[in-house]
């Protein structure tokens, strides 16, 4: 297993790339579809509809084609992350970097929205009802009745759309992000007679993260449900 | 009520197809058929006989890069040098262009191609180096580039050592991108050219660097907006790929190359492809040998 | 919970303020998307000559017939794998012999873990990457390997939420256990299942468009070669975009359709690591 000798630096920059990808874009879609959930149930009817058309439209579109239209679009508004320079030992943060978390961003928060929509609608209407009986305003009513409950029947969906986002960060690769994918892919060529041990290898670290991520859940969710 | 509804979409389908027929966006040229020259395959051995008696040849060139092999989208076939010169040496096997069969190759995967067998010569932009040729038979070169730089042409670099620590765009798998990393640049490696044009005139890198002939194209395609700029800080011996299997390859290749140069059917090959993007034709490279 | 428990009907000052609200996020979303257009305008991608090829026949032909066309055959023949092995997983999970049980498991547990765009890489290697349609079934098996683990949990979880009831009584009158399945649990399931395997068509849809890295042919191909040569990238991505949303809401609204007609309220439970539902991988 000579790409094991030679590359395991480069395997385990590779996943740490892939992991921060995973964290940066994962803390900011959980934002973003905080902020799309609330405009789809408030009372401001434009709110409800764009935050509507926006969840239907990117939830139907491959990842491939959020990721190239952003990337395409971006820099014509002027947005192209020069300031973006950020080096972790041999790791580089740039714009490459900034736009990847971006598109997984825009298009993980619609599967946040979802998911928390289906918390919300999962918390017993007589909660609503309640707080508003005791002269809860609509925010009151959100940030100290429905979203604390609902966050934790959110938990598992959540889940998954954080394990799908795992995943899928390494669409990245095509755009000309340094993840695991792009580092299997040198690998294999430089060494392919031990293909099928690099590929099981990549998939392993996947795994691990996979399950990572989904132990924590699965923890989480045992916790809130006895409490 | 429904008849009247599957009339009004039945309409808006005719209004669509009306519009469909008033757009006639210029596809990529085709390139022109070369015919099989008479041979007899008695005079080959090996694989090349083997080849050269089915009259069809499996050939992996490039379908994203303008000039040396490009397919667009709506054509049949690619065109291109790279194209062109393939054509020439499927000629002298006996086989006529039409009965090639164009396979798509992206860098990382050329030597997997030919390893694997299926496909009998590559011509994809394909740098002869030592490493390579450990895996794959490497016949040529039927080109001599240098590695260049493609910027704005506002930029103020004028060489790669201005690009010290700072993002280059390459294709992923191409000898290129291991030369911007020597050179001290870093390089970020996409699919094809193509895209890295496109993130040199969005500013999101400085600069895109290959081999010189494929700059020129783009910064012909792009007048005023890209440049290329920079002394060659690399010598790029594009040359025609086969199968370590079939070593007998290699003579016919250096061969078929060798008359291409002395007939002028190269010569055109490069006018015809390269020469509209403002590319002056060189003189015909030195062939290297055949080791056995 | 309808959105109108979580706020008491406005009252005039109320309705005044919502109002104001709702000019206020207008006139913010009106101004955005005028800066969006400004910005592509400015660098010229409205002009007729970029959008020229999706109205040549040619091109138009070439979307659909080379992209759209091969993306939902991609994405049928995957979808159709899937419910085979899905099945045959799902099934093996719920056997009662050990020596099936763990197999299917770990099988289950591993496709759905690991990214399909580095299993569709792997396949297409693996197949001798110069076969003519080598990335088009490098995308296929891929897709069945995957969205086949999915809906092997899909089928579980709707065995689940057949009543126990069911499979007791049929016990109750002498049916044996694979009578019991064929007659009486899984038609029953199937139809649970139903909404849940088209919304897996839709994820299987979507993630034909990874075949691009694989050279697989299908809509986002097609625009790629489209734009390399027109140079019009954005308009060619949003064309794309536009031709998959399409497709993707006739499923969505399939889905929904059954939903209600053949399951009513009652939702299907499926455990993590990538379920159904989730947007897994694109």
């Amino acid at each position: 297993m000579d790409f094991l000798t030679n590359g395991h630096n480069a395997y385990l920059e590779s996943f740490f790339y892939t992991l921060m990808l995973f964290l940066v874009s994962g803390v900011l879609s959980l934002v973003l579809g905080t902020i799309l959930v609330a405009c789809r149930v408030g009372p401001v009817a434009v709110l409800r509809v764009a935050g509507g058309w926006y969840v239907t439209i990117v939830r139907s579109t491959p990842l491939v084609v959020v990721f190239a239209l952003f990337q395409f679009a971006a820099p014509m508004l002027g947005i192209r992350f020069g300031w973006v320079q950020i080096h972790i030992g041999t790791v580089d943060f740039t714009s490459f970097f900034a736009v990847a978390v971006v598109a997984l961003t825009l298009y993980t928060s619609t599967f946040v929205c979802e998911a928390l929509r289906s918390g919300i609608n999962s918390v017993p209407l007589g909660q609503a009802e309640a707080a508003r009986a005791i002269g809860l305003t609509f925010g009151g009513t959100m940030s100290q009745v429905i979203l604390p409950q609902a966050f934790r029947a959110s938990v598992p969906p959540l889940a998954s759309v954080l394990i799908a986002l795992i995943k899928n960060t390494s669409v990245a690769y095509i755009f000309g992000v340094g993840e695991a994918v792009a580092q299997m892919r040198i690998m294999t060529n430089n060494y392919a007679s031990e293909r099928v041990p690099i590929f099981l290898t990549f998939a392993a670290g996947y795994i691990v993260i996979v399950f990572v991520v989904s132990f924590f859940a699965n923890h989480l969710e045992k916790h809130w449900r006895t409490a | 009520m429904h008849l009247m509804k599957t009339k009004a979409v039945l309409a808006a389908c005719g209004l669509a197809l009306s519009m469909a027929a008033c757009g006639n966006a210029g596809g990529g040229g085709t390139g022109k058929d070369l015919a099989g020259k008479d041979v007899s395959c008695g005079d080959f051995t090996g694989r090349v006989a083997e080849i050269c008696k089915a009259g069809k040849v499996t050939i992996g060139v490039k379908f994203d890069q303008p000039g040396l092999g490009f397919k667009s989208a709506t054509a049949d076939e690619p065109a291109g040098f790279d194209v062109e010169v393939a054509k020439i040496l499927a000629a002298d096997l006996g086989i006529d262009s039409k009965d090639v069969k164009w396979v798509e190759t992206i860098s990382d995967n050329r030597e997997p191609f030919l390893e694997a067998g299926k496909v009998d010569l590559v011509l994809a932009s394909y740098s002869i180096t030592p490493e390579r040729r450990k895996v794959v038979g490497q016949a040529g070169p039927y080109m001599v580039t240098g590695q260049q730089l493609l910027v704005p042409a506002d930029s103020t670099v004028k060489d790669i050592s201005d690009l010290k620590g700072k993002e280059v765009c390459s294709v992923t798998g191409s000898t290129s991108i291991d030369k911007i990393n020597e050179k001290g640049a870093k390089g970020v490696g996409f699919e094809s050219y193509s895209e890295c044009v496109q993130k040199v005139l969005d500013g999101t890198v400085e600069a895109m660097s290959t081999d010189g002939t494929i700059l020129a194209g783009f910064a012909a395609q792009n007048e005023g907006q890209l440049k290329v700029v920079g002394d060659p800080f690399s010598e790029e011996r594009i040359g025609v790929g086969y199968s370590k299997k079939a070593p007998e390859m290699c003579t016919f290749i250096t061969d078929s190359l060798k008359k291409a140069f002395d007939d002028g059917t190269w010569a055109k090959a490069f006018e015809d492809t390269l020469g509209p993007s403002g590319v002056k034709t060189p003189d015909a490279p030195m062939l290297d040998a055949c080791q056995s | 919970m309808s959105a109108s428990v979580l706020f008491d009907s406005p009252g005039p000052r109320t309705r005044t303020r919502h109002r104001l609200y709702s000019v206020a996020a207008a006139v913010l979303l009106l101004l955005g998307a005028a800066w969006v257009a400004r910005g592509l305008n400015d660098h010229g991608q409205f002009a007729y000559a970029k959008w020229e090829p999706f109205v040549t026949p040619s091109y138009v032909q070439a979307l659909l017939v080379d992209g759209l066309l091969k993306t939902l055959e991609m994405a049928v023949l995957a979808i159709a794998g899937a419910v085979i092995l899905g099945a045959a997983l799902g099934l093996g999970k719920l056997s009662e012999h050990r020596w099936i049980r763990w197999p299917s498991a770990a099988v289950v547990e591993f496709f759905r873990a690991t990214p399909v765009l580095l299993l569709m890489i792997f396949i297409w290697y693996r197949l001798g990457i110069n076969e003519d349609s080598s990335g088009f079934l490098a995308v296929v098996f891929a897709l069945t390997l995957y969205n086949g683990s999915v809906l092997a949990e899909v089928l579980r979880a709707g065995i689940n939420a057949v009543p126990k009831g069911q499979s007791e009584a049929a016990y109750a009158i002498g049916m044996r256990k694979s009578q019991v399945m064929s007659v009486v649990v899984v038609p029953q399931a199937v139809k649970i299942m139903f909404p849940a395997i088209i919304a897996q068509c839709i994820v299987a849809l979507k993630d034909t468009a990874l075949g691009t890295a694989v050279l697989a042919p299908g809509l986002m191909y097609v625009g790629k070669a489209i734009y390399n040569e027109q140079h019009n990238q954005v308009p060619t991505v949003l064309v794309v975009a536009f031709l998959y949303v399409t497709v993707n809401l006739l499923l969505l609204w399939l889905a929904t359709w059954a939903q209600k007609k053949y399951v009513g309220e009652k939702k299907l439970v499926v455990p993590m690591v990538g379920a159904a539902d989730t947007g897994s991988a694109v």
